[in-house]
């Protein structure tokens, strides 16, 4: 990794909500197609973070950010950083799944849609191509044209995740993304994140530290705000630097 | 003690909730019973499908069909009409509207459902009327004049109900389309939208209620002719006006008349409703 420079790189990023300073000058770099852990106690700062890798915090009025999150060298809070642009590059996967009340069809054809894409044969391979990519093409092939609420949670994840992918985002941001689903969904979604990471940077929070330990490449620890370690996940795991890391992965607290 | 005092107040709140069905019951009894036998005598088909009304005749005809006609007109003018401006309003309202102006229109599209009919009725008078009669035709009492002023009438009901809806999509559906890197305004059109669709909807259909339901404000500026209109400048008559129009007179058989009138009304409202139904229903299915 010291020789390729980051696909995302992050500096002395602090933000606010309203006089609540929830990170103190955060610095991490992402590489790329790997994929990117963040573990931490709850209210630790890390589902924030992930929100502002695609200005998704911008949504939160009272929300106020200084520092620096480049994207392939490119500061992403610019003033020349078009917004909807960003959120086409870095596509996010939520906590609970939120796929549309439309068919799974044009859940996943929403954000080619969105993007200029008209060509109904285009759209198409879109949608193929992506619910492939997300596992779930077997499962929903044969009613495409069904609500896509009508389908499992776990299903209605991977429709999120191939819906995300559906706009080829260069990277992909998972907020918890098994953490409302059960076992063998979770599984499900944890195999496919690991074939994911040969086209695309993913960046995963996750409470689950086994599913820390067992997807990512490299993973970084969050307490109160701060990064308190980031490293190779192997080493993180076995043999942290930080006392609270320890304590933290060990069981101690949180 | 605590058992008999329980048992009290569970027999108040099955009185309060009776009192309701009661009332609804009675007004049923009394259209139906003073009503039907009138339709039963005079022809289910020559009432309804009967193309004159003159009840003051030697040989009086009962025909409702132009006020049937007249009512179905200016309900449809009036969703025409009302329908688009009051669901852009709500749209407006609950995804683009600044809050320091929220404060003043909430209110004010709050007060317009407060206002009383006949208020409504004498601006339309006023206003309406000369306005049409000067700059488009006609004497101003019409079908067009009557679709406009319930246009605005029901954008209350479509308005209030609509920014409900609206509102209550979740805010997930909304993160979820700008995640994709959609604008506000794709993301309120094309989800927010269609996914308040039922709400939407319901909020149409009571606006309809509302609207084949006006009596006074129509009364003053529709022309009451009861004649099936031929273009928007010609007069009309609905069900309700014809019933308040007469009812001050009227005995004997015509009397009746107006009141199977009434029950023909009750119809149109019972077939909303069960629309109303029908697609709540379905949407909870």
């Amino acid at each position: 990794m010291a020789t390729q420079s980051p696909k995302m790189n992050i500096k002395d990023l602090k933000l606010w909500y309203g006089d609540f300073q929830a990170l103190h000058g955060l610095d991490l770099e992402i590489p790329e197609k790997q994929i990117t852990a963040f573990i931490g106690p709850s209210g630790c700062g890390k589902s924030t973070f992930i929100k502002s890798l695609n200005r998704m915090n911008d949504l939160i009025e009272t929300c106020r950010i200084e520092g620096t999150i480049e994207l392939d060298g490119k500061n992403i809070y610019s003033n020349k950083m078009d917004v909807n642009k960003l959120r086409k590059r870095v596509g996010m996967v939520f906590q609970q799944p939120n796929p549309f009340p439309k068919s799974i069809y044009d859940n996943i054809a929403y954000g080619p849609r969105t993007h200029g894409i008209k060509d109904k044969k285009t759209l198409d391979e879109i949608v193929e191509r992506s619910l492939k990519q997300a596992a779930i093409w077997d499962e929903v092939k044969d009613h495409l044209d069904r609500n896509a609420l009508s389908i499992s949670g776990g299903q209605q994840q991977r429709i999120c995740i191939a819906r995300a992918l559906a706009v080829e985002p260069e990277v992909l941001l998972m907020d918890e993304p098994t953490s409302a689903l059960d076992p063998i969904s979770t599984a499900k979604i944890e195999e496919l994140v690991s074939d994911l990471k040969n086209e695309y940077t993913i960046v995963m929070v996750t409470h689950n530290m086994q599913q820390a330990s067992r997807v990512s490449d490299k993973t970084a620890f969050f307490l109160n705000g701060h990064i308190i370690e980031t490293g190779d996940t192997r080493k993180i795991f076995t043999n942290p630097d930080q006392e609270e890391t320890e304590n933290y992965i060990s069981g101690r607290f949180g | 003690m605590k058992n008999t005092k329980e048992a009290a107040m569970k027999g108040v709140f099955f009185l309060s909730a009776c009192f309701s069905i009661i009332a609804l019951l009675l007004i049923i009894l009394f259209i139906f019973a003073n009503g039907v036998p009138f339709i039963a005598e005079y022809g289910f088909f020559d009432f309804i499908f009967g193309m004159d009304w003159a009840p003051t005749n030697n040989v009086p005809l009962y025909g409702i069909f132009p006020m049937i006609i007249g009512s179905i007109y200016v309900t449809l003018g009036a969703a025409i009409v009302g329908v688009p401006i009051g669901i852009l309003t709500a749209v407006f309202m609950a995804e683009f509207c600044p809050p320091i102006l929220y404060k003043v229109l909430k209110p004010a599209t709050n007060l317009m459902a407060a206002i009383p009919s006949i208020v409504y009725g004498f601006f339309a008078l006023r206003v309406f009327t000369p306005f049409i009669r000067e700059n488009i035709g006609g004497n101003g009492y019409s079908v067009l004049t009557a679709s406009v002023l319930l246009g605005i009438m029901i954008l209350p009901t479509v308005i209030g109900l609509s920014e409900s809806a609206l509102r209550a999509i979740p805010k997930t559906y909304y993160t979820g389309s700008v995640a994709l890197g959609a604008t506000h305004e794709r993301s309120v059109f094309r989800v927010l939208l269609p996914a308040a669709k039922s709400g939407i909807f319901s909020s149409v259909i009571l606006g309809i209620g509302r609207a084949i339901g006006e009596t006074m404000a129509v009364v003053l500026i529709a022309g009451n002719q009861a004649i099936i209109p031929d273009n928007l400048l010609s007069g009309v008559r609905t069900l309700t006006t014809n019933i308040v129009i007469e009812m001050a007179y009227a005995t004997g058989q015509h009397r009746e008349a107006l009141i199977a009138t009434a029950v023909v009304l009750f119809g149109f409202i019972l077939l909303i409703n069960s629309i109303f139904l029908y697609f709540k229903n379905k949407e909870a299915s």
